[in-house]
């Protein structure tokens, strides 16, 4: 193809935003398929150790949120992130995540406004919220049930 | 089998989020929010338990499983206890995903040092 340098730049700006969305969602379309194969993969050793259906889901959750509390604190789940996009945030791993950065990082404005205020900065709107929608839902099952 | 299943629609959920943080400038904790919202409402009407006996850990990992999971806790509460559990149902059954983030993130908080900037 013959084009100028300048028609060139023009048409790299034109394709760019579509291919880095494409890859922005290719990356997260792994990463977060890979922890939700995982949390499979550990629904699978908890039914084998003898959880109850209902009981293999906490231990899931429980689990997912341990490891992702560990990778927090080692530092690397900023760096999967900056990677994976949602494919990191999205899972229950990236609330554990929401919960445990800044627990960390607010540690030096001490233990109490720091770690205990600032801990649910990001997560605190998910409760509130999360709360209040399944309060609307109650409400009108209990009505239309 | 199930693995793929999980793979497949726990990857197709988390693209959903990318692209509403590319899409819209929402940031992730405006994402969390609305995913969990809507995880309610899809576990209220029913649509969403039926997308995690399909894809297990597909569905209920993501956030989304969280707000379906309140959803769920609100109902059955509702069923055995009746109006006070409109109160009650939804944070009883987030009860086990709360506690363990508060705990491990305050251990984490008294083991790990924030990075410096």
């Amino acid at each position: 193809m013959n084009v100028s340098k300048k028609e060139y730049e023009v048409m790299v700006k034109k394709a760019s935003p579509n291919s880095r969305l494409a890859a922005n969602c290719a990356r997260a379309f792994v990463v977060g398929g890979a922890i939700c194969a995982f949390g499979q993969m550990l629904y699978a050793i908890f039914g084998a150790l003898g959880a109850s259906r209902d009981m293999q889901g906490m231990l899931v959750a429980v689990t997912l949120i341990f490891l992702a509390a560990l990778v927090t604190g080692l530092g690397k789940y900023d760096d999967l992130v900056k990677f994976a996009g949602a494919g990191a945030s999205v899972p229950i791993t990236g609330f554990a995540n929401a919960v445990a950065a800044p627990a960390i990082e607010f540690k030096k404005e001490g233990y109490i406004m720091g770690v205990g205020a600032k801990m649910f900065l990001i997560a605190g709107p998910v409760i509130v919220y999360g709360t209040l929608a399944s309060m609307v839902v109650g409400l009108i099952y209990y009505f239309v049930r | 089998m199930d693995y793929i299943w999980a793979f497949l629609i726990g990857g197709a959920i988390c693209v959903v989020g990318q692209i509403l943080i590319d899409k819209t400038k929402l940031t992730s904790a405006r994402i969390l929010v609305f995913f969990v919202v809507a995880g309610v409402f899809l576990g209220g009407i029913g649509l969403y338990p039926r997308l995690v006996e399909f894809a297990g850990a597909g569905a209920s990992v993501p956030i989304l499983g969280f707000g379906n999971h309140l959803a769920r806790g609100v109902m059955e509460e509702i069923n055995s206890m009746g109006f006070i559990g409109i109160l009650t149902g939804g944070i009883k059954a987030a009860a086990a995903g709360i506690m363990a983030a508060v705990l491990f993130s305050f251990l984490a908080a008294l083991v790990f040092e924030p990075k410096a900037k």
